[in-house]
């Protein structure tokens, strides 16, 4: 049996489902999985410009771990590119930082304890809740 | 279930404030009797702690939810320990009021 993947910590999921490319002249249905812990990975890297060791240290893995992911991140981008995908972010082995959920139709933000079990907003009752990131 | 919202004034037609650690009042109403009373925060001209000491009021009340504009990190982390459910609006001109009748819908 092979290790367990250790939780990638992930401050702020993409705040996107995904990307399709336009003005292509074949349709195509494929698409590519960019995970949670690969797009915090290319943000560590090339939007915050910290060096790989700082990144995989806020992200709890290893180095070579980070490495590994930011790879596959840019292979994934790539992949797509070239390839005219579409992109869709996956949650994958992602760790969020507390566990707040925006209503779909009143905007508030709320935390569910685990004393409760029904996934409902708060406010209106509302059923369109989705799990979101923190504010910091 | 008791659920506190944080007010600027003693009123049911004070605004809702959006700090928690520091709001002047707080308003805990009672959804099976219906009730809502004012708790001052002595905490709210505090220099430090006055999320912590917030939040642990809340557990004396016995509060079980809890609608401000936003949290503290430390506020946060108790509030999640004692199973509080904390909600976030960012509704500044709204009175205790209108909060109330919108969350007995």
């Amino acid at each position: 049996m092979p290790r367990r993947k250790r939780l990638r910590k992930v401050v702020a999921p993409p705040g996107f489902k995904g990307y399709k490319p336009y003005g292509n002249s074949t349709h195509k249905k494929q698409f590519v999985e960019l995970l949670y812990e690969e797009y915090e990975a290319m943000k560590l890297a090339d939007y915050d410009l910290l060096n790989h060791l700082e990144a995989s240290k806020l992200m709890g893995v290893s180095r070579p771990t980070f490495a590994r992911i930011y790879e596959s991140a840019r292979r994934k981008l790539a992949h797509a590119l070239v390839e005219t995908r579409e992109i869709r972010s996956v949650f994958g082995n992602a760790q969020l930082e507390g566990n707040w959920y925006l209503c779909g139709d009143c905007h508030a933000r709320f935390t569910i304890p685990a004393t409760l079990t029904e996934h409902v907003c708060p406010i209106c009752r509302s059923i369109k809740v989705e799990i979101i990131k923190t504010k910091q | 279930m008791k659920t506190v919202i944080t007010s600027r004034g003693n009123t049911s037609k004070s605004l809702f404030d959006l700090r928690f650690g520091r709001a002047g009042w707080f308003c805990l109403w009672d959804d099976e009797s219906g009730k809502t009373s004012f708790i001052k925060n002595e905490q709210a001209e505090a220099a430090g702690g006055a999320g912590v000491k917030a939040s642990e009021k809340m557990v004396e009340l016995g509060v079980q939810k809890v609608i401000s504009g936003d949290f503290g990190p430390k506020a946060k982390d108790l509030l999640e320990k004692f199973n509080i459910q904390m909600v976030i609006i960012e509704d500044t001109n709204q009175s205790i009021k209108e909060i109330i009748s919108r969350i007995k819908n």
